[in-house]
């Protein structure tokens, strides 16, 4: 029983969290290395461009809302998710023509690509504030639990409840879909295929007859759709907050580095690997081991690795060591 | 610049003229410093919050006064903590070197980073909380040395050195853009320390109340000379003019003097580093730099070390930004680590250097003054356009009361604008590098 109970204790806290976050992480690492992939530099924005996407597909949740367009059980947003990457892709879109492509034109090094980014950061969060503010906004409705805490004990008998949040269920499924399309993307079309020949080897590419204009065009659309599924997603299992997306930068771009950045599966594993060792190193282990120890045992102190503010830090120690260690990432990074 | 000062001085108000001032030149050191990095050798560095930041914190180690009963209480078992880290890093070094490499090397070393780290975590525990449970509301950390203040400005250039030359030692050789996430992240755990570690630096708490290398204003306006001399400027009669009136006058050129007395202290160190700087930059120092940073793999073959140059200007740059760090702690007169965020202590500083013209130091001077001031000044003029364009808004409008409140954001979309277009439009900056590989 008490093993049982040890069980649900770490999914409940450990498990389950470091799951969906770890989704919401993978989701955004693709669409950094993507980008990455295709244009070669890192972009600064992406942090900044998925609190618009969310930003725009609260409003459209909030027109919705008022028109009565709701299901009742899912949340809104999932209904103005399309309109949602619509908007974004159009963003990106605009932004590429009026920034990026002027650079691309003259070769520039990566360096004032990455430069560029950051005056773009600086914008869309100006923009973002001008329309929205800086306030918390928790735009989360329909269905909240799929299973309540206090209902699972007194169905299962043992003394931890495991919570399950509809949010949860929607992040991983949905990050599902997203990474299965996004593969059957680029190894069965031939825009996907042509994508990865770019990616490899830009001239070869271009000699074969690739038109370098339609593969940018399509890697923005791509990244469009990653950056509004991971920022809706992240808002409506947390809550939309302007400052935080700029936080969420940094991980993301671990779990792209530690991966091996431009390496679409090596995103997803890096998602999981910054997200779980986040949690766990944070989580205290007192509860958990009091349970697997003999009866009437209670380990000393609160058996945690580092301490609950240090959340940020840990996926940058990753980071760090990871370019210390294997520069390119678990796998060899820089082709698609 | 000197204009627009001027203007705000007469139109808002020469206190806050002088503030601008003020932060102009703590931002042109900083962006002096970010100049050296990226102008003189093409290094991204994200991280000079971190760099700053440290300053900051040198400013309180080195001037506020030692807190007696942490000590008596926690040095011990600080002393003891730190006495563990370094056995077990020199430790783990000298393991590297003696023994032989296998897998016994590897598994010695281990157990000895885990045994180090078990032992480090129990007396940092301890010291941590005997420290911190001293008077938390007043103090709760060991406090400072008890120097004057303006000598933290060199130990704050020194502090940022150090960490730049343990930072060098990871990042640099990585390809730009991971240098410059590196950097960004190092800058980012560094600040989670700061807040974090409250034995050290108090934390969220913040440390206020720091010694000032200047006089205080309640101080001038009670001493006779100040008076007289406010009287001899004016050239006004205290009899004439109304009690309170006067009393407005003193109060108000009291905090003048004050920042007066600022302004001379951070232009005097501006004007060295910028020499120190222009010196650097047309040396045979500064021309194999420009060498390493236009074609790195030329360089190399000339026989240039461009690994250890890039520290070595890494560190330099980090230094300078230092320096500006521990002079913007002093000016506040307090130490909030919840305040350093990357927008404002990283990226702003690289407007700053990318408008005034990279590789040049009066540009990045000029590039510091331009973008402060426009900082600082979009707020007022955007409430002045809200208020304007508002006005065919009636007053209980909630359309109107959102634009007043989300005003200030406009001055990132501003900069955010300008640096766009100076990248596109001019990329060598307000004033370019001047060239000078032609020896014609």
């Amino acid at each position: 029983m008490d093993s049982l109970n040890a069980i649900v204790l770490l999914s409940n806290y450990v498990f389950i969290p470091s799951l969906v976050y770890g989704s919401q992480l993978a989701l955004g690492a693709l669409g950094v290395t993507i980008v990455f992939g295709i244009m070669r530099f890192a972009n600064f924005a992406h942090g900044e461009m998925m609190s618009f996407a969310t930003v725009s597909t609260i409003f459209i949740t909030w027109w919705f809302q008022s028109i009565g367009f709701t299901t009742g059980i899912l949340p809104t947003a999932l209904l103005a998710l399309p309109f949602g990457i619509l908007i974004t892709g159009l963003l990106v879109w605009a932004i590429e023509r009026s920034v990026f492509s002027y650079y691309r034109q003259r070769k520039s090094k990566p360096v004032i690509f990455v430069i560029a980014s950051v005056g773009v950061m600086f914008m869309l969060n100006g923009v973002v504030r001008l329309f929205i503010g800086t306030d918390e906004i928790i735009f989360m409705d329909g269905l909240k639990f799929l299973i309540k805490a206090g209902e699972f004990k007194k169905w299962s008998g043992l003394k931890e409840g495991l919570a399950l949040k509809q949010t949860q269920v929607l992040t991983v499924l949905l990050a599902i879909l997203a990474v299965s399309w996004l593969f059957w993307f680029l190894q069965k079309t031939k825009m996907g295929k042509a994508m990865r020949a770019f990616s490899d080897n830009e001239d070869l590419a271009l000699l074969s007859g690739i038109d370098p204009e339609k593969v940018v065009r399509a890697t923005w659309f791509i990244s469009a759709v990653l950056i509004t599924l991971a920022g809706v997603l992240y808002g409506l299992d947390k809550s939309y907050k302007p400052l935080i997306y700029f936080h969420l930068l940094l991980p993301i771009f671990a779990a792209a580095i530690v991966g091996g950045i431009g390496q679409p599966l090596g995103a997803i594993l890096g998602g999981y690997i910054v997200a779980f060792s986040e949690v766990t190193t944070t989580y205290a282990f007192k509860k958990f081991l009091r349970y697997l120890g003999p009866e009437g045992w209670s380990p000393e102190g609160l058996v945690q690795l580092l301490s609950t503010e240090y959340k940020f830090a840990v996926s940058f120690l990753i980071l760090v060591l990871v370019l210390l260690i294997r520069p390119t990432g678990l796998f060899k990074g820089r082709v698609l | 610049m000197a204009l627009l000062l001027g203007i705000v001085g007469a139109t808002q108000s020469w206190n806050v003229s002088l503030a601008i001032l003020n932060l102009c030149l703590i931002s042109a050191v900083m962006s002096l410093g970010l100049n050296i990095q990226w102008g003189y050798a093409g290094l991204f560095n994200a991280g000079v919050m971190a760099s700053t930041a440290l300053g900051g914190l040198a400013a309180v180690l080195v001037s506020y006064s030692p807190v007696g009963e942490a000590w008596a209480v926690g040095g011990l078992d600080t002393g003891l903590a730190f006495i563990t880290l370094v056995s077990t890093v020199l430790g783990a070094w000298l393991i590297r070197k003696k023994v032989p490499e296998g897998s016994i090397r590897r598994v010695i070393f281990f157990v000895w980073l885990l045994g180090g780290y078990a032992l480090l975590r129990h007396f940092y525990e301890q010291a941590s909380l005997s420290i911190e449970a001293v008077d938390p509301a007043q103090t709760g950390f060991l406090g400072g040395l008890g120097l004057p203040i303006l000598i933290s400005w060199i130990a704050g250039g020194a502090t940022a050195a150090g960490l730049a030359w343990v930072v060098g030692r990871v990042a640099l050789g990585l390809r730009s853009d991971y240098f410059a996430i590196a950097t960004l992240g190092i800058s980012e755990i560094m600040i989670s320390i700061l807040k974090n570690e409250d034995w050290l630096t108090r934390g969220v708490k913040n440390v206020t109340g720091l010694e000032r290398p200047v006089p205080y204003e309640v101080d001038l306006q009670q001493s006779q000379w100040f008076i007289d001399l406010v009287i001899r400027l004016h050239s006004a009669d205290p009899n004439q003019v109304s009690e309170e009136a006067f009393q407005e006058m003193v109060m108000s050129a009291s905090g003048v003097f004050v920042k007066l007395c600022y302004s001379g202290f951070f232009l005097t160190v501006l004007l060295v580093i910028l020499g120190l700087a222009a010196l650097a930059l047309n040396s045979p120092w500064g021309r194999m730099m420009r060498a390493i940073r236009d074609n790195e793999i030329a360089a190399a073959a000339m026989g240039k070390d461009v690994t250890n140059r890039h520290r070595q200007v890494f560190i330099l740059g980090s230094a300078v930004i230092g320096v500006a760090g521990a002079m913007l702690t002093t000016l506040d007169g307090q130490f909030t680590p919840g305040s350093y965020i990357p927008l404002r202590f990283t990226f702003l500083i690289w407007v700053m250097v990318i408008i005034g013209g990279s590789g040049n130091n009066l540009g990045a001077v000029l590039g510091a003054f331009i973008t402060w001031f426009t900082w600082i000044e979009a707020e007022p003029v955007a409430l002045w356009l809200v208020e304007n364009l508002n006005s065919f808004l009636s007053e209980q409008n909630p359309l109107r009361q959102h634009f007043i409140n989300v005003a200030p954001h406009l001055r990132m979309v501003v900069m955010g604008l300008i640096m766009i277009l100076v990248l596109r439009f001019r990329p060598a900056g307000i004033l370019p590098e001047k060239n000078t590989n032609r020896t014609d």
